[in-house]
């Protein structure tokens, strides 16, 4: 625990007040600007923070900058991990750190691939997942979860198509949460926004 | 300069691309490869993944954190348990739940069992790929076992859905503990057989010795975990650097291999079958009785028996199984040692009955990513070894 007090006293003394530590019950997360990231990411590098565990993003349409990155580290020789956010906009990109660690690529093809969210720098940013020629990015919350195209055999032409999506029954998705507020059962529902 | 363009140009013409999968045996799942090849030789390896991808992190972003579970059996489906591991220690992490005691044990046995069935899988396919055929037929005997024991205690041989936040589904089936104590005894036994077949079998050793070699450092910047980090040297387990559950009480040691090749990674997962055993007989010892899911009635559904005489848990079990409980708002990420790394979730909550957001960080993804370095300068038919090694599952891997 003493190291990770070390390392977020070390990450304040160098970048000072861009950089806001947020505590997250059991991790530690700072959140920083994206133009930050990069400086952040070698520093944590020559700090021990020798492994990258993941890179993620989470989808807020609400906000300016809707997409929030979530890069994750590893410090095996004192056992602590230290999380980053930083938020992006819809045409904004994040500088790539496939120079650092090199797993990010696949990581940075992920989040382009269901989000969107471009690295510049990154020299095979191809989509990952999705089928070729895929178009939108599925992992949105504005993108429906039955999708737009499905793929069928056409017997006429004896090859797989693709065509718009066409369910029998459309897709149901039922609000199963209480209206009722009770003493103690939605407690944990009033900090909500 | 001229020449030598011309020179560079057939260099090029010279190498072959080559198409491996989607459907291939040895691809272990749909994996498309595209190898650049100058003859034999592997000059670069470009996998074509999301064959598999069925959208399970946008799925449970629809589903209420009961009904997300069991997407987590269908990731790694070699190694159910594990995964479900995970997800209910994130859940239980957010919910600040207590889990009993005695489902603790029983996950930690079960973790250990599935352990077995994913290591006997890898272990035989890897063999049976480079051309041996008999630890194949033994192992899956085993293997079969193991599943017997899935069914004993969940209903089911594969998709267990057995762990859930904040225990296990129900408790153990009378006689099973015993029964799982002498599996272990002539498990033991059967992979000492196998041992016997392998480890110093001449074939094998030249398929496996110094091929795809990686070192402490390469193995963290491509981020392996799993034996793919202990082959390289590096004493790294959640079970001993982060335990949770009970793994704390367990009496057990870290396998780590010297060299880095495919021959030391195997070795590393035969040994940690057997400290897997080890673990499993600790637990059949030390298991005490009592409840096996939390007692919070919000939480966990009523007994069926309490259900007919009592009006309040039969409207918990209704409100359970249609609304689903409120998880505070709040961000957790829970790692397990899963038989082929670390698996981890990253649950974003709102307060509500779905998640937010949850992330599901996979090790067989960036182990993958690493078989185009691992495999350069190897030739065609080290690639198939490598991907046998690597221990890859679609499943998780295209999520």
């Amino acid at each position: 625990m003493s190291s990770v007090r070390g390392i977020s006293k070390a990450l304040r003394s160098k970048f000072g007040k861009d950089i806001v530590e947020t505590k997250h019950g059991s991790f530690m997360a700072f959140t920083l600007s994206k133009d930050l990231l990069k400086d952040v990411v070698v520093f944590l590098f020559e700090h021990h923070f020798k492994m990258l565990i993941d890179i993620f993003a989470v989808d807020y349409p609400g906000r300016k900058a809707r997409f929030e990155l979530n890069y994750s580290f590893l410090n095996l020789k004192d056992n602590t991990r230290i999380h980053l956010k930083t938020s992006v906009a819809e045409n904004e990109s994040l500088p790539t750190i496939t120079d650092v660690f090199s797993c990010a690529g696949w990581l940075e093809r992920e989040a382009w691939d269901m989000y969107g969210v471009t690295f510049h720098g990154n020299k095979d940013l191809r989509r990952i997942l999705t089928d070729y020629g895929f178009e939108g990015h599925p992992m949105r919350k504005d993108f429906p979860l039955t999708g737009y195209k499905e793929v069928a055999y056409d017997q006429e032409k004896q090859e797989v198509v693709y065509k718009p999506v066409d369910l029998t029954q459309a897709y149901r998705d039922f609000d199963f949460v209480s209206p009722w507020e009770g003493p103690q059962y939605n407690a944990s529902k009033k900090d909500d926004k | 300069m001229r020449a030598r363009k011309m020179i560079n140009k057939t260099n090029e013409d010279k190498n072959v691309i080559l198409n491996l999968g989607p459907q291939h045996p040895a691809a272990h799942g749909v994996l498309r490869l595209i190898l650049e090849m100058d003859g034999e030789v592997v000059q670069r390896a470009d996998p074509h993944i999301g064959l598999l991808h069925r959208g399970t992190e946008k799925l449970i972003e629809h589903k209420t954190y009961l009904q997300a579970l069991p997407y987590f059996d269908r990731l790694d489906y070699v190694s159910p348990m594990s995964q479900e591991h995970a997800f209910a220690l994130a859940v239980e992490g957010l919910l600040k739940c207590e889990v009993p005691a005695r489902a603790q044990y029983i996950r930690v046995l079960f973790a250990e069992l599935t352990r077995i069935l994913n290591h006997c899988l890898n272990i035989a396919t890897n063999a049976i790929d480079i051309g041996a055929t008999t630890p194949l037929l033994w192992l899956f005997e085993e293997r079969e076992k193991i599943m017997g024991f899935y069914e004993a205690v969940s209903g089911s041989r594969m998709h267990a859905n057995y762990f859930r936040p904040g225990g296990v589904a129900e408790d153990l089936p009378e006689g099973i503990l015993p029964e799982i104590k002498s599996f272990v005894i002539d498990f033991v036994k059967i992979l000492k057989d196998v041992e016997s077949l392998l480890n110093n079998n001449r074939i094998f050793k030249q398929r496996f010795v110094d091929v795809a070699v990686v070192s402490a450092k390469e193995a963290l910047d491509w981020g392996f975990s799993g034996p793919m980090l202990r082959g390289s040297g590096i004493a790294w387990d959640l079970r001993k650097s982060r335990p949770y559950d009970v793994y704390d009480k367990m009496d057990f040691d870290i396998p780590i291999g010297n060299n880095g090749d495919c021959y030391d990674r195997y070795l590393v997962r035969i040994e940690e079958m057997y400290q897997s055993v080890a673990i499993i007989k600790q637990c059949i010892e030390k298991i005490p009785g009592g409840a096996i899911k939390s007692c919070d009635t919000k939480i966990s559904p009523p007994d069926r028996e309490e259900m007919k005489i009592s009006m309040e848990a039969m409207i918990n079990h209704f409100k359970l199984y249609t609304e689903g409980y409120n998880v505070p708002k709040g961000e957790i990420y829970a790692a397990v040692e899963a038989p082929k790394g670390e698996f981890g979730v990253h649950l974003v909550s709102n307060g509500g009955n779905k998640p937010y957001r949850c992330r599901v960080r996979a090790p067989s993804f960036f182990h993958l990513q690493a078989l185009e370095f691992m495999t350069k300068g190897h030739m065609l038919a080290d690639v198939v070894a490598v991907i046998g090694n690597l221990d890859i599952v679609f499943g998780e891997i295209d999520r």
